[in-house]
């Protein structure tokens, strides 16, 4: 089933009169992790809301296994194979860890009901232990959100975009303002992720992004500048021009 | 009270004893409102205590638990008074024929005030509905033919009804507090099954981040629409409660006051809990009748005790409790 998975044709997104993206065509196939880097302002965080339908682009299209996104409201994505995580923490802070996720995994069964007792839906409970337990929070699943380290409520951020089974994975830099262990945690968690599924990654370091992607997309002023392999991208002179080169290398 | 947060709850770790009795919150809370009439100095503030505690349950449940700040919550309670009072008073139906009718009404209305409201976030919310239910006061006003305008509803005395061919004397104080204690316990027993479903945990989401709620695949507007208009049904029963109970309805009931007595209640009671909304109900009603038996200004105390309690006390007398003898906190 590998072959292309979503496509982006001609996407463009205007703020009025400020061009944030413009004719960005690009696809991605299925069972890669494709990082998308560029320098502070390139356009992608906007990228990641139109992929992820929190944005409409103006102009440009998008196909996702064929169907076509346009038009879609944001919380139908998820219930077509996408889902994402974001760049600041975005939890549910007052509901335990385990709540956090179950009511991430009941949002593609049931919404409405108000006749069934919630604890008796066993299978989401046994689904979001699995998600838990796949990035390393099982132990805590009793503890309220906001009680949890950094590191681990970016974990607990992954695990909510896990539990829906997505084709897609859209991870926004997942490991913004962590330190340095926390880090090799979450790029370990990002590799088992990687085997399974695809996954889409913005990043901005640099380092951690070339020795985990199979493919980087390089934005620069919301255009697409490059495209290729991580040593292509490594070489690329345009690239080390606006990116590498500015930020004394590897960030 | 068990924290209807509680998704734990399945691999909870064997429950405390209180936890254990808490989880039967509507059995509990039946049982301690059939005490009231004779834990309080009157049967009249009891009553009371039933009705208001009802339609705050109601507000709660937009309130507390969806996290909406509503400055409207009147409309709802005056609508169900009303709708009772005209069905009865007006067109003969039985009463207990009346009540649903005029739940269902009211539940209509909050629709309309839902589907413009709840478009809109945060201030613009709470103003937004403010601004409708002035507007249904402005209408039961004009509309006196129908309601009475300003000198309220009359002519709709419910003196005696037949329960199951039993002949009660509704104008005894003791049987109308157990037949308006039965509406409650309906009502009691309905906000818990919304608080233990799916849906409760939806809009548990919503509160606490609603941006994620929607990325996970939660139709947010729809989800505050239809809590808007299941908490508007309840709090709607409690008008309907009151219209039986007063043989009246004071336009009184429709203005903001009333929607701002209601946000006091269930600020002083506990948000986010089961039973708040009794605990807040009760203790406003009694601090008004004691402070005004020696200063016509009691409305300043009270404010001030209000202002007090959001200071140091945000989950309220019940919440607080709660906290303190260890329920509904996650279990470690």
């Amino acid at each position: 089933m590998s072959g292309e998975l979503l496509r982006a044709e001609g996407i463009g997104k205007r703020f009025g009169g400020f061009v944030a993206l413009e004719g960005i065509t690009v696809s991605f196939a299925a069972g890669q992790l494709t990082s998308i880097i560029g320098p502070n302002g390139a356009g992608k965080s906007t990228f990641f809301n139109i992929l992820s339908g929190a944005l409409t682009p103006t102009s440009g299209k998008l196909h996702f296994r064929g169907r076509e996104l346009n038009g879609l409201p944001q919380h139908r994505f998820v219930h077509q194979g996408i889902s994402r995580s974001y760049q600041i923490t975005n939890i549910f802070p007052d509901l335990s860890v385990h709540e956090n996720v179950r009511v991430a995994a009941q949002a593609l069964t049931v919404s409405y009901d108000i006749w069934r007792n919630r604890t008796r839906l066993t299978e989401l409970h046994a689904r979001a232990d699995a998600a838990l337990e796949a990035v390393g929070l099982l132990a805590r699943r009793s503890e309220l959100a906001k009680f949890l380290s950094h590191g681990q409520q970016r974990a607990l951020e992954i695990a909510i975009a896990l539990v829906s089974e997505p084709e897609l994975l859209l991870l926004d830099e997942p490991t913004a303002g962590m330190g340095p262990e926390e880090t090799k945690d979450m790029v370990a968690l990002l590799e088992r992720l990687a085997d399974k599924r695809t996954v889409l990654l913005v990043e901005h370091k640099m380092k951690m992004v070339l020795g985990l992607s199979k493919r980087v997309v390089v934005l620069h002023h919301g255009r697409l500048l490059a495209d290729g392999a991580p040593d292509e991208i490594r070489s690329n002179p345009e690239v080390r021009r606006v990116y590498l080169g500015q930020s004394e290398g590897y960030g | 009270m068990t924290s209807p947060s509680s998704g734990e709850v399945i691999a909870k770790p064997a429950p405390s004893g209180i936890g254990r009795i808490l989880d039967h919150r509507v059995l509990l809370s039946i049982v301690v409102l059939a005490l009231l009439p004779w834990l309080l100095p009157s049967k009249a503030l009891a009553v009371n205590v039933l009705i208001y505690g009802v339609v705050v349950m109601g507000y709660n449940l937009l309130f507390g638990y969806t996290g909406l700040l509503s400055f409207g919550q009147a409309a709802f309670f005056g609508a169900g008074a009303y709708f009772t009072g005209i069905a009865i008073g007006r067109y003969g139906v039985p009463w207990f024929a009346a009540v649903p009718i005029a739940v269902s009404l009211s539940t209509c209305l909050a629709a309309a005030i839902g589907i413009v409201s709840t478009r809109t976030r945060g201030i613009y919310f709470s103003m937004v509905t403010l601004a409708l239910a002035q507007l249904v006061y402005y209408v039961a006003l004009q509309a006196a033919s129908f309601t009475g305008g300003e000198n309220g509803l009359r002519g709709f005395t419910v003196d005696r009804i037949s329960l199951f061919g039993l002949q009660v004397n509704f104008l005894d104080p003791v049987n109308k507090y157990y037949v308006l204690m039965a509406l409650a316990a309906l009502a009691m027993w309905f906000q818990s099954r919304i608080l233990n479903s799916p849906f409760g945990a939806v809009i548990e989401a919503i509160r606490e981040n609603e941006q994620r709620a929607r990325a996970c695949g939660y139709d947010v507007e729809r989800s505050k629409l239809v809590v808007f208009m299941l908490s508007g049904a309840i709090s709607s029963l409690g008008g309907c409660m009151l219209a039986l109970h007063l043989s009246i309805v004071p336009l009184d009931i429709l203005h903001y006051q009333t929607s701002g007595m209601i946000v006091m209640m269930v600020l002083l009671g506990g948000a986010r809990s089961f039973f708040g909304p009794f605990v807040g109900a009760a203790s406003f009603l009694i601090l008004e009748d004691v402070i005004s038996l020696w200063t016509p200004h009691w409305q300043i105390v009270v404010g001030a005790i209000f202002v007090l309690f959001v200071l140091f006390l945000p989950k309220g007398i019940w919440g607080t409790l709660m906290d303190v003898i260890g329920v509904g906190k996650a279990r470690p």
